[in-house]
């Protein structure tokens, strides 16, 4: 039987229903949306030793989304969500920021960059309080059995707090241009960010595809007793799923910092947790868990970081870039739906049946 | 209601008032049903027989507007009908109760009854709920069910018979002239069965046409007058119950005549002269409220029953054996040596498993594959690394496939869309997988048609004859006995004592009641 399935799937259906068409196809739309109205949009110059153009400059932006949606795909794989990593980037950025700070010193007619802690410091610390921050969240939702959606709201509410805190509620200042290359720098003419994005999502893939982590994450998702009674160490993996989610949003939170020079308590990933899930919904995860798709969360990010980047570019008034965004939203959410789709087809087809009968 | 133009007779020659004629169904490469025809009269229990994937189900659900058939016309009272939805065929008058009671349990009793046509009171056609006349009307609904409970109590708070028979007020509300019964009752006890006997002949005494449909036989000709058989999606016959013996009935269903695997009761551990130690043992192992102190042993090659009626704390034994609940005192050793089973992967690790009592909620992971299904409580025990590859998992699924007779397209099929019995074979391959010796088997043939119940138990005493340890827990007191080398028998969450191979039905039964 499985073999008379082979020869009857032709290369088109295996096109069409494969997981990642339709996010794709939805970005190819935004894509040439942007293309029509802006005819630079596709323009690359080579300046300053790396790549330049509208398209880099997306790239660039959407690193963090990328790697707080992968970080995100996993923690809505196992039926939960993670709505505080908004605030775990605020509290990231803020204890880099405040540990580099950075003075430009002169010694002897050089001009040389001091930092308050030594950066590979300062970013294991950073990195580290998010982790922790993660580990917060995953002991709260799988040893204390909190709801997910509450046990977060906790950190995503405090989280702001304490990144203010640390902060003073001032914006903090780097002045330490080393540690500017993180978010802005070039490796081989592309953005560095995006090789950060691009290794996380790399060490996630052969995660899930090449050790049982896919398997026991799916399991717990889709039926977290059954698979707690095979074996799978279901509270354990929560957990670390959580805590691999507060780390990523760490490592955006640098990126964040690190591209704007500044870590502000307030406003740093501010709204991030939506755009996150969000991106991860459009790439082909359904928010009730079991079956998840890191690919798609990449290219759902991408989504939302293009038509936010379009919405400025096109000039839309920022009183009403919201709801343009949302509508834009309700669209793509629209046509990503199968049951949708169908309706449409049945409109669309109906009269032909109609006719012959 | 009922409809008058119908005599109250079996078998009447009049006009059945629902009659499917022709019925085919197809998804994708699987013909589910061809041709199918079924003839209901009012004043009639009406059995639908058949193995797991014989149809049953798709052709309930083609009467009840889940499905539409994709041939065959359907005639309720001589008039052709086309239920394009479950509301209508309920408004049709066909009502099903389904085999999970499909009632909101946080909802007041009344409530699940009316729900949805909550009787009106007050200007504009009723604005608010008559709250006084909703309970009376469910209170009288219920009392022709002889039930007498407080409708105002939430569902919850009633045993799940009740809330069955609450399902079926529900559907003689909806003015039922046909009610469809789909395994109401492999969840409910001896005695519960036996009220719901006594209703369903109630209502076939006031004329209501009563489609049943169940894997017990001797339910069947307990309760019903005609048998419809399907094989393979298509209909094998209709047979008056009384002229169908037993064995034809299953010869019917199966195709072919059972072997019956009776008293293969392997004897070789009490055979043996001097007793092999315990490999598993229980010292005043308790859990307040759910297992009382219990001592108890298992041996290699041993299948050991559990004797005991649902509550007696059997499943709450297998529970705290398999560490899924922690207990409070007393201890469990392993070949003497004193272990703590603080989870199941811990038990797992140890060599134990356990095929649950609720497959559905605690055994199957219905979206992932049956090649998923099978390989995961290996690799549970394995961790994370090394991975079992898609090729090894495929080649385990497939010998477990072709060794215990599973019924798949293919091991890539999502679990979730196998008949019940497959997917309780699928979640034995999980465990044979693991190789464990001690298979701890809660229930593992309910909800099973006869074939598959037979296969399974095969498959059970042959790995206890290579040396695996079994703990059989069963409602179905003759397949203990049958299987059995020695039976523990429990009441009131505590061990009453222990009866050897051989014994009677009826000993268990009387040392269960404490007349022993």
């Amino acid at each position: 039987m499985s073999t008379a399935r082979t020869t009857t799937t032709t290369w088109l259906q295996r096109v069409q229903s494969h997981a990642l068409l339709w996010p794709l196809v939805t970005l190819s739309l935004i894509l040439l949306v942007n293309a029509s109205l802006n005819p630079g949009f596709w323009m690359l110059q080579w300046r300053d030793g790396h790549l330049y153009g509208s398209v880099i400059d997306i790239l660039n932006r959407s690193a963090p989304l990328m790697l707080v949606s992968l970080g995100m795909t996993l923690v809505i794989a196992t039926r939960g969500i993670d709505i505080s990593v908004g605030a775990v980037v605020a509290i990231s950025a803020s204890v880099a920021a405040l540990m580099i700070g950075g003075t430009l010193v002169i010694n002897n007619g050089v001009a040389t960059h001091v930092s308050r802690f030594p950066m590979p410091l300062a970013i294991v610390c950073a990195l580290l309080v998010a982790l922790f921050c993660g580990l917060w969240n995953g002991l709260l939702v799988a040893k204390i059995g909190l709801q997910p959606i509450i046990a977060t709201l906790i950190l995503m509410v405090a989280g702001r707090g304490i990144a203010q805190l640390a902060t003073g509620g001032q914006i903090v200042t780097v002045y330490y241009a080393p540690y500017f290359y993180i978010g802005n720098g070039f490796l081989w003419g592309l953005p560095f960010a995006l090789f950060i994005a691009a290794a996380v999502y790399l060490v996630m893939h052969l995660a899930v595809t090449r050790t049982a982590l896919g398997l026991f994450i799916q399991a717990i998702g889709i039926n977290p007793a059954a698979a707690r009674l095979a074996g799978v160490r279901e509270r354990l993996i929560t957990v670390c799923v959580y805590a691999f989610c507060g780390l990523t949003a760490g490592v955006a939170g640098l990126i964040i910092s690190s591209n704007v020079k500044s870590a502000d308590g307030n406003n740093a990933g501010n709204l991030m947790e939506l755009d996150a899930i969000l991106a991860v919904t459009l790439g082909g995860t359904l928010l009730r868990g079991g079956r998840f798709n890191l690919a798609g969360s990449m290219v759902g990010a991408l989504i939302i970081q293009t038509l936010t980047s379009t919405i400025y570019s096109i000039g839309v008034p920022p009183e009403i870039n919201l709801v343009v965004k949302a509508a834009v939203v309700f669209v793509v959410m629209l046509l990503q739906s199968a049951e949708f789709r169908r309706a449409v087809h049945g409109w669309v087809m109906r009269p032909a049946v109609g006719g012959a009968a | 209601m009922t409809d008058t133009t119908q005599p109250q007779a079996v078998n009447a020659k009049g006009i059945p008032v629902l009659e499917l004629s022709g019925v085919s169904k197809q998804f994708g490469l699987v013909r589910a049903l061809s041709g199918v025809n079924l003839r209901l009269y009012a004043g009639e229990v009406h059995a639908l027989m058949g193995q797991n994937g014989a149809g049953k189900s798709t052709l309930i659900k083609v009467l009840t507007g889940v499905y539409r058939a994709d041939q065959g016309e359907m005639c309720l009272c001589g008039q052709r009908i086309n239920a394009g939805s479950t509301l209508e065929a309920q408004h049709l008058g066909i009502s099903t109760v389904y085999q999970e009671v499909n009632l909101c349990p946080n909802l007041s009793v009344a409530e699940n009854i009316f729900a949805g046509r909550y009787p009106r009171r007050g200007l504009l056609g009723g604005l608010s709920i008559d709250w006084s006349r909703m309970q009376s009307e469910a209170q009288t609904l219920l009392q022709r069910l002889n039930l007498n409970i407080d409708v105002t109590q939430p569902l919850s708070s009633y045993s799940v018979a009740v809330q069955q028979m609450v399902a079926i007020a529900r559907g003689l509300s909806i003015s039922a002239k046909v009610l469809i019964l789909d395994e109401p009752t492999s969840s409910l006890d001896d005695e519960e069965v036996e009220r719901l006997y006594g209703v369903l002949r109630q209502l076939r005494d006031q004329g209501m046409a009563i489609l049943f449909v169940t894997h017990f036989l001797d339910q069947v000709y307990a309760v019903c007058d005609r048998i419809t058989v399907l094989r393979n999606g298509e209909l094998v016959g209709e047979y008056p119950a009384a002229e169908l013996g037993h064995q034809a009935l299953i010869a019917a269903m199966v195709g072919r005549e059972l072997v019956a695997a009776h008293s293969v009761r392997h004897v070789a551990v009490a055979d043996a002269g001097e007793p092999e130690p315990q490999w598993l043992q229980t010292k005043a192992l308790n859990r307040r409220g759910h297992v009382k102190s219990m001592d108890f042993g298992i041996r290699r090659g041993e299948v050991v029953g559990i004797g005991g009626l649902l509550g007696s704390g059997r499943t709450e034994l297998a529970r705290l054996l398999f560490g899924l609940d922690r207990s409070d005192a007393g201890q469990i050793s392993l070949n003497g040596n004193k272990v703590r089973m603080d989870s199941p992967a811990t038990a797992i690790k140890l060599g134990l498993g356990l095929c649950p009592e609720d497959r559905k909620a605690e055994g199957i992971i219905a979206e992932l594959s049956v090649r998923e299904n099978i390989a995961l409580a290996l690799q549970a025990r394995q961790g994370l690394w090394p991975f079992i590859s898609r090729a090894q998992q495929t080649a385990m699924a497939e010998s477990y496939v072709k060794a215990l007779g599973i019924k798949t397209a293919d091991v890539d099929t999502p679990i979730g869309q196998l008949s019940g019995g497959n997917q309780q074979k699928a979640v034995l391959a999980r465990w044979l997988a693991t190789q464990p010796s001690l298979l701890i088997l809660d229930e593992p043939t309910r909800g099973i048609d006869v074939a598959a119940k037979q296969e399974i138990m095969n498959e059970i005493l042959a790995l206890a004859k290579q040396g695996m340890a079994v703990l059989f827990i069963s409602s179905e007191m003759d397949e203990v006995v049958r299987v059995s080398d020695r039976i523990v028998v429990m009441r009131e969450h505590a061990k009453v004592g222990e009866l050897p191979a051989g014994t009677d039905e009826h000993a268990v039964y009387a040392m269960i009641a404490g007349q022993a």
